[in-house]
């Protein structure tokens, strides 16, 4: 249902924070309040700006503003055998699109089907001079402007409020295969290498406590190709086991202590940090729960070329995200000016002085 | 166009600038062959051509500039369509062509770092031998640069399932107007910070030199079958498309063309395409085997009962390879049954590609001028080629205003005024419609960020504010300027 365009509101709140210079602190779902560190300032909150705008399956595109709930997306693009691409986490049933475009986070899927910003076509965006301004579109090539609306994809809020964002989706696979096989860490990275250089119908490849996990997406007759293809030792599995993953309900994310996620060239033999490992997106993403210090993690991560973010349960001394160069985080701060001249949008976030 | 050199002396700027002199071109008779890109309706010859060797020689040049004010346009391989490395007549242009080598090829997470010029298709090549290939296929190809490619957020026929070149690059070197050097992007899926490769990507070199891109590599799929569909209409045609991808499909490519270029590509290549055809769909599917063979014979019945009257399948790669030859010749084809012609690049939702062609077909006998349509059917972006006779007099003014009244069609139907080629020069004027003042007001704050003086690329991509406003006071007389006679901009 088409709720009430709550657009100008949303943006006299924001120009009447930019006129006093007070802080303001983006809220959807409030689903990832854990995520990135706390910052001060008054709570807009964007859940009730909800509703899908256009949605024309044979268009492969979806508009919607951004309060409107992830499952209430999913839901209506499922009727259509449709699908958002980068399998946005749910970390409750609140969770909004616009948390997930701001959050950038993605799941299994990743790696096979894109990440948020891949997915992103056009934002509506507020920023932090009170200004609505509208990026993008909603069609699949355009290259007029710079690229504002990607630019958001993972930006946390810091670069402005979104409004509304229109996205590129995907059809449904018609059948869906899970498979599992007893295998080491160091193993199964070596094989998502070998399997990623293939033609397989892959569409997520997790590895945890000596088991690695694929799944296959596409025809029936494909899939049953491909499973030969790949060897007799894999069995069935089900399939509950990705969504338990994607949203963090698996036990391995109930650890009290720090939770790291680290993103590495896939390729990247184990990691010698100490801890438990949960590996996702091939090898690309490995999920972390350590007791280690930051210097420790990030340290090692780096010298592969990885960054670390500390994703869960930290102890509010370290900064969430992995330190960026000197110039590189010069260039943010400019950026930053640019969209949000008096540092009202989400600040400190994502990075301090940011 | 701002003044923005404190040189103006060229001698005086080369007696400063430390590159060996095989790196300097300063003869009327060198700079010429520089003096446009893919777009040769605009040119000017450069006040200077530098081609440095190493990334240490971009940044002192740039480095330097950034001192004296000089401005500086980036080249690639000059292939662009859209005016975007169009030199200026005060300014440096900084050819990146001899940085043409592959640095690494990195199979096990499957990234390719490349020097910028670097052509297209000559990663491809490089990787065949492991089963992989980049994906991007810009029509251009053959000779276009891997760093125009990211300057311009190229496409390419496989769009609709592979993305754009933003989906398939992991990150750059760039070196800023002051000289610094920053790494963007990684090996890894994603980076700490904010997405910056997704805002370089596309941004026409205006916000940086890119000296180094890792791109990365899929593997070649298993087989790939292509099915050419013919219709009595363009409309059957573009229903059908609709129907293909509300069936759950995914063509690799979907690509449409109309009779006039069906004509000129069947006369230059001898694709095989249908002669009477009103419109032609090429259908490209791939995958494994198995799902390559179900889904063919699900689109052909599809095809044929959305009213398709010939439906033929490639029977081999040696006939594929020729429906996609037409197809990619199609530019040069129409340039070979046309003095000049002139290729627009808008991309609209694709429910509306009956209206926005039959409108087209209308104005163009209104402006007495054939238009040929090449459709990357799949992702919405169409390529109307006007032609026309840049030496009868008035044909290019005529030719320009058409240009940008289909423009300004795409935009009024929910589309954008350039899906791959870029603004550039070209499309300045048109940026004035799709975009706001606070847009564009924050488009130049973001420039500003990374080049305060506003010395890279001055005058594309993202227009002034006074230039739009003179744009307005012109276009509210319907189209009709005011003193033709008067030379514009």
């Amino acid at each position: 249902m088409i709720q009430q365009d709550l657009t100008e509101p949303l943006r006299e709140r924001v120009a009447s924070a930019c006129a006093g210079k007070t802080p303001v602190s983006i809220r959807g779902g409030n689903s990832k309040s854990f995520y990135g560190h706390p910052c001060e300032g008054e709570i807009i909150d964007v859940s009730p700006h909800s509703g899908v705008l256009e949605y024309e399956p044979s268009e492969l595109v979806i508009h919607a503003r951004a309060g409107t709930a992830l499952t209430d997306i999913e839901r209506l693009l499922d009727q259509h055998r449709q699908m958002l691409a980068f399998d946005p986490p749910h970390f409750s049933p609140k969770s909004t699109l616009g948390g997930a475009v701001a959050s950038g986070l993605a799941g299994p899927g990743r790696p096979f089907t894109g990440s948020v910003r891949d997915s992103v076509l056009g934002v509506g965006l507020i920023n932090g001079s009170g200004e609505t301004l509208s990026f993008g579109g909603q069609v699949m090539k355009n290259v007029a402007g710079y690229d504002v609306s990607r630019l958001m994809a993972g930006a946390l809020g810091t670069l402005g409020l979104l409004t509304d964002v229109s996205l590129k989706v995907l059809p449904k696979p018609a059948s869906v295969y899970t498979l599992q096989q007893l295998c080491s860490q160091q193993d199964a990275i070596l094989r998502f290498s070998e399997w990623m250089a293939k033609p397989l119908p892959l569409s997520a490849a997790c590895w945890f406590d000596d088991h690695l996990y694929l799944r296959l997406s596409g025809t029936e007759t494909g899939l049953r190709q491909a499973q030969h293809q790949l060897g007799e030792t894999l069995l069935e599995q089900a399939p509950d086991w990705w969504t338990s993953i994607r949203d963090q309900q698996h036990d391995f994310f109930q650890r009290q202590t720090p939770l790291w996620r680290l993103s590495v060239p896939p390729a990247t033999p184990p990691l010698s940090i100490h801890g438990e490992w949960l590996i996702d997106w091939a090898g690309g993403q490995r999920w972390l729960s350590s007791g280690e210090s930051a210097e420790t993690v990030r340290g090692i991560t780096a010298s592969v070329s990885g960054h670390a973010t500390l994703f869960r349960n930290g102890d509010g001394t370290t900064g969430a995200f992995h330190p960026l160069p000197a110039p590189l985080f010069n260039l943010h701060r400019r950026l930053k000016q640019a969209l949000d001249p008096n540092g009202i949008m989400n600040p400190g976030r994502m990075y301090k002085g940011l | 166009m701002e003044e923005t050199a404190d040189i103006t002396d060229r001698d005086s700027f080369l007696a400063g600038l430390e590159l060996p002199a095989h790196c300097i071109l300063s003869e009327e008779a060198e700079l010429r062959p520089y003096e446009c890109d893919g777009l040769s309706a605009y040119h000017q010859v450069p006040w200077l051509v530098l081609l440095p060797e190493t990334v240490q020689q971009v940044r002192s040049i740039l480095g330097y500039c950034h001192q004296c004010k000089v401005p500086v346009v980036a080249r690639g391989a000059g292939t662009g369509l859209s005016g975007g490395a169009l030199p200026l007549a005060n300014g440096v242009l900084l050819s990146l062509a001899r940085f043409n080598n592959i640095l690494d090829i990195d199979l096990a997470n499957r990234l390719a770092r490349v020097q910028p010029g670097v052509r297209n298709l000559a990663i491809s090549q490089a990787v065949a031998q492991h089963g992989l290939y980049y994906a991007p296929d810009p029509s251009s190809q053959i000779a276009c640069s891997i760093g125009g490619n990211v300057a311009e957020n190229a496409g390419g026929v496989h769009c609709l399932k592979y993305g754009l070149t933003v989906h398939n690059i992991a990150a750059i070197e760039l070196v800023c107007m002051d000289g610094e050097l920053l790494s963007i992007g990684s090996r890894a899926l994603d980076s700490a910070g904010y997405d910056l490769l997704a805002l370089i990507t596309g941004s026409e070199g205006l916000l940086g030199v890119i000296v180094e891109v890792t791109v990365r590599l899929l593997p070649v799929p298993e087989t790939a079958q292509v099915l050419l569909a013919a219709f009595d209409s363009v409309e059957t045609a573009g229903h059908a498309v609709a129907k293909i991808i509300s069936a759950g499909i995914l063509p690799a490519g979907l690509e449409m063309m109309d009779s006039l270029a069906i004509r000129a590509a069947e006369d230059f290549v001898h694709a095989g395409y249908p002669n009477d055809a009103e419109a032609i769909l090429l259908c490209e599917l791939d995958g494994t085997r198995a799902e390559v063979e179900a889904l063919i014979s699900e689109v052909h019945e599809l095809l044929t009962g959305l009213g398709a009257r010939d439906v033929r399948l490639a029977k081999d790669d040696q006939e594929r390879r020729k429906f996609w030859a037409g197809r990619k010749a199609a530019f040069p084809a129409v340039g070979r049954i046309s003095p000049d012609y002139y290729c627009m690049d808008g991309t609209i939702p694709r429910k509306h590609l009956g209206k926005v062609l039959s409108t087209i077909s209308q104005w163009s006998s209104e402006y007495d001028l054939p238009v040929a349509n090449v459709f990357h059917a799949g992702d919405g972006n169409l390529h109307p080629l006007i032609l026309y006779d840049a030496n009868k007099s008035g044909e290019l003014e005529r030719t320009e205003e058409f240009g940008g009244r289909i423009l300004e069609l795409c935009i009024s139907v929910g589309g954008t005024i350039t899906g791959e080629h870029g603004v550039g020069m070209e499309k300045i004027n048109q940026m004035c419609i799709q975009f706001n003042e606070d847009e564009l007001r924050q488009f130049h704050a973001i420039k500003k960020a990374f080049d305060p003086h506003g010395l890279l690329n001055p005058g594309k991509a993202i227009p002034t504010l006074a230039r739009c406003a003179e744009f307005g006071r012109m276009h509210v007389h319907g189209g009709e300027l005011p003193f033709p006679e008067l030379e514009r901009f």
